[in-house]
């Protein structure tokens, strides 16, 4: 099956992230495809490379970031609720003449168009957070 | 179908939460903007506190925020003419059909016939309309 995720809450604050993380990798494990996953509202916190949580916890970016990079998923930022939030990659950082940009790897920014995209052409679209 | 043009979905978006006190019901209402773009079958539900999301004379003035009910009233606009409101939710919180918004579309087919596109149903049917999409979004 082919699953579009969705994620509306921001890591730690929320477990959205984490269940997401979760259920995505058994997804995986189970030979499903992922086709997107979308971050919205604060859940565009999840693409901040600024992040340093305690050592002993879990760094919820980095697994994405890695999750990315192993099985090659799309992990899409909204721009908008980015932009009100304070996540920039290099283009927007430029854009809006910032000093700094934070996208962590793997992560790209673009448009709701994203979203519709994501539940138009996956089996089922799946949601986490609020 | 490869590509997913020419697919059409029915795509809902669930409204839940008050219009102020937090940031999802104005960016649900950026979502299905776009999402209009898409030529999608799109139905909005209003429940819970969401239905405060469609009243009248809102005024934010106050509270520092923008107030953007009025675009509501120009979802015709974007030719979404599916807006549903829980009855109960209504019911619940002392609010009637008269505290929301006049919610219209111009009917093409019918010479451009303004026509109402906000529909107050009962939580049983709304079950039905719910059960009947294939995209859910609940914000």
């Amino acid at each position: 099956m082919k699953f579009g995720i969705v994620i509306n809450e921001g890591p730690y604050t929320h477990q959205s992230s984490d269940s997401a993380l979760q259920f995505v990798k058994a997804a995986i494990d189970k030979g499903h495809e992922i086709f997107r996953v979308f971050f919205y509202h604060d859940g565009v916190n999840n693409g901040t490379s600024l992040g340093v949580p305690p050592q002993d916890d879990r760094n919820l970016t980095k697994e994405w970031s890695e999750l990315a990079g192993k099985h090659g998923l799309d992990l899409v930022v909204c721009v908008a609720a980015a932009q009100r939030r304070g996540i920039l990659d290099e283009d927007e950082m430029g854009r809006h003449g910032k000093s700094a940009s934070n996208l962590a790897p793997g992560f790209r920014i673009s448009g709701l168009g994203q979203l519709i995209e994501a539940g138009i052409q996956s089996d089922r679209l799946v949601t986490f957070g609020d | 179908m490869e590509n997913g043009e020419g697919v059409v979905k029915k795509f809902c978006y669930i409204n839940r939460k008050a219009p102020y006190g937090t940031i999802y019901a104005l960016e649900s209402l950026e979502v299905v903007l776009i999402a209009a773009a898409f030529d999608q079958d799109i139905s909005l539900v209003f429940a819970d506190d969401g239905v405060y999301q469609l009243t009248k004379g809102q005024d934010t003035e106050g509270i520092g925020m923008k107030n953007f009910s009025k675009t509501y009233t120009a979802l015709g606009d974007y030719d979404i003419k599916k807006v549903y409101v829980e009855k109960e939710s209504l019911e619940e919180r002392g609010l009637s059909a008269d505290d929301l918004q006049a919610l219209k579309y111009e009917d093409e087919d019918d010479d451009w016939a303004e026509k109402d596109s906000l529909f107050i149903v009962g939580r049983n049917d709304l079950a039905t309309i719910i059960d009947e999409q294939d995209v859910i979004l609940s914000f």
